[in-house]
């Protein structure tokens, strides 16, 4: 294999560690949407405060000095994925259930006002600079010629591998064997006979959020790891990419979700590494409108069957 | 006389400017099947919606079981025991026959997450239960050999009996069918009648009927009410209501 082959291998790379955690808060997207039709702009917000909790906690137990790497990232995955279902079930009974019977435009502001308000909470708590992240997984393997393009798998992208990987396992498994998930499957097919059916279907959507918010905890843990830097804006960027990660894959489709993720972060990878860096965005969302037109339903989304 | 299982008094419900319901009144005893014929846009439905809890009726009362429930949520009725189907068939189609008839019992389950995802002794009997409940329920329809299919897949009259099968397994006291054998053909409506008859008297559940098939509705029915316009036009036995001038009128013109 040329030295072409190893660039080409090393973008994928990158891009599929990328594109893993936009399907992680992709997935937050098409869930909400799935079952009550709405698209939950504050959720990249979500992802956001996600960061915030891992720097804090890291912080505090660097302080305590504590150094062991496997304590400290999982404190950090745990009280982030507390704190941020909290923020997704307040958000959810605050925000949109006052609003669940209103016009859809309506419950749309008031995502996007919900996540005005959250990015400058942020800011005004945190401060609007740059924060550098700990690194706390270093290193990594090399492989290629001596003196050629060598490919780079740091240890952190396997991380973020596995990471992902058995987040969405375990999610797949919830909502294909649990009952819970059998209610999630069934309101999304039909809300309405489902309450009819003596479920409660508040409890559900609820859970919807408090899902979404845990797995945008875990793509903030990871991302902010792995960027090295944090700052309240981060979560508008990052929810738009997953917001047109869930298009493209068929919004309301979990397994769409992952694979739109990845898609784009491959794209997103290899515009950056054939083209240019700052043509990546771009690229992203010209992807999301040529999908808007020329397939509105995203790659694995159903045409949505007009109810009688 | 057995007792009032529901009684509606003065119920009526207002869309803008169209009163599609105009106190209406309307009772059911335990353990009889009562019909609700009259022509359509007659407001059947929209009854049907107010009783469940789809809508909330804009004024009267609904006792069942000597409890008020015109305010509460759908859900909450459908917990007191009144479920229902509606015109067009609503499965979950792209869940399997089984899982619809689960999902029904979802609120009698302990669904904690915990012990689904590590499937605890308590759990494993619970749906262990709840699915021979469903194979009982799937045997009663006729559905046994598509327990694993996808419901979307069926026949549309096996639907219908799908339908039904998921209103049963929740264990109701009033079952609300609205326009059940509407796309059956004779031979299936003469199945559901046996269906419908059997449900009352081997599981002692009232049925409260919208159907359009005089065959069916006079040869099933305890009591008829026949709806015209929102309002109450006669009500009475199928023999009554068969005899009566106002509903002939109705019906068939002068």
């Amino acid at each position: 294999m040329g030295e072409a082959g190893f660039y080409f291998i090393q973008q994928l790379l990158n891009g599929l560690t990328v594109g893993s955690t936009y399907a992680l808060i992709a997935i937050g997207y098409t869930m909400v949407y799935g079952i009550i039709g709405m698209i939950n702009f504050a959720h990249g917000e979500i992802y956001m405060i996600g960061s915030y909790v891992a720097f804090a906690v890291l912080a505090a137990l660097a302080l305590m000095g504590i150094d062991s790497v496997t304590l400290m990232l999982s404190a950090a995955f745990i009280i982030s994925i507390i704190i941020t279902s909290t923020y997704g079930f307040a958000i959810e009974r605050v925000a949109y259930r006052p609003l669940r019977n209103s016009n859809r435009l309506i419950a749309l502001i008031s995502a996007i006002g919900m996540s005005i308000f959250l990015q400058n909470y942020v800011r005004i708590a945190q401060g609007s600079r740059d924060i550098a992240m700990p690194s706390l997984i270093t290193g990594g393997w090399s492989f290629g010629p001596e003196d050629g393009f060598n490919i780079t798998l740091s240890y952190m992208q396997v991380v973020i591998f596995i990471i992902t990987f058995i987040t969405m396992t375990l999610l797949t498994l919830f909502i294909s064997r649990s009952r819970m998930g059998r209610a999630c499957r069934a309101c999304a097919e039909d809300l309405g006979m489902t309450r009819l059916l003596g479920i409660n279907t508040n409890q559900v959507i609820s859970l919807t959020f408090v899902i979404g918010a845990a797995l945008a905890a875990v793509a903030g843990v990871l991302l902010g790891l792995y960027y090295g830097v944090i700052n309240p804006y981060i979560g508008f960027l990052a929810g738009l990419k997953a917001f047109t990660a869930a298009v493209l894959g068929g919004i309301g489709s979990i397994p769409g979700a992952v694979l739109g993720g990845l898609i784009l972060g491959v794209t997103e990878a290899f515009t950056a590494g054939y083209f240019s860096t700052e043509y990546k965005d771009v690229v992203a969302f010209s992807l999301l409108v040529l999908i808007l037109l020329f397939r509105p339903t995203g790659i694995l989304g159903k045409p949505e069957v007009e109810k009688v | 006389m057995s007792q009032c299982l529901l009684e509606a008094s003065d119920l009526s419900m207002r869309f803008g400017g169209l009163l599609a319901v105009d106190q209406m009144a309307l009772n059911i005893r335990t353990g009889e099947i009562v019909s609700m014929i009259g022509p359509n846009g007659a407001g059947k439905t929209t009854v049907f919606n107010c009783l469940t809890g789809f809508y909330q009726p804009t004024g009267g009362k609904i006792l069942f079981k000597g409890q008020a429930v015109e305010k509460l949520p759908g859900f909450k009725i459908a917990r007191l025991g009144v479920v229902r189907t509606f015109q067009n068939v609503r499965l979950f189609k792209a869940m399997t026959v089984l899982e619809n008839l689960l999902v029904a019992q979802h609120r009698h389950l302990n669904t904690g997450l915990l012990a689904g995802l590590f499937k605890t002794p308590s759990f494993r009997k619970s749906e262990k239960a709840a699915t021979e409940r469903a194979a009982f329920w799937l045997d009663k329809v006729g559905l046994t050999e598509f327990a694993n299919r996808e419901a979307g897949n069926l026949a549309y009259g096996q639907q219908r009996r799908l339908e039904i099968a998921r209103c049963m397994v929740t264990d109701p006291e009033l079952l609300m069918l609205d326009e059940p054998a509407a796309g059956l053909n004779p031979n299936e409506t003469s199945e559901l009648d046996e269906l419908i008859s059997d449900l009352r008297k081997s599981h002692g559940v009232s049925v409260l009927l919208i159907e359009h098939d005089m065959k069916l509705v006079m040869d099933i029915s305890d009591r008829i009410y026949v709806i015209n316009q929102g309002r109450p036009l006669a009500s009475g036995t199928p023999e009554e209501v068969r005899n009566n001038p106002e509903v002939i009128k109705a019906y068939l013109g002068e």
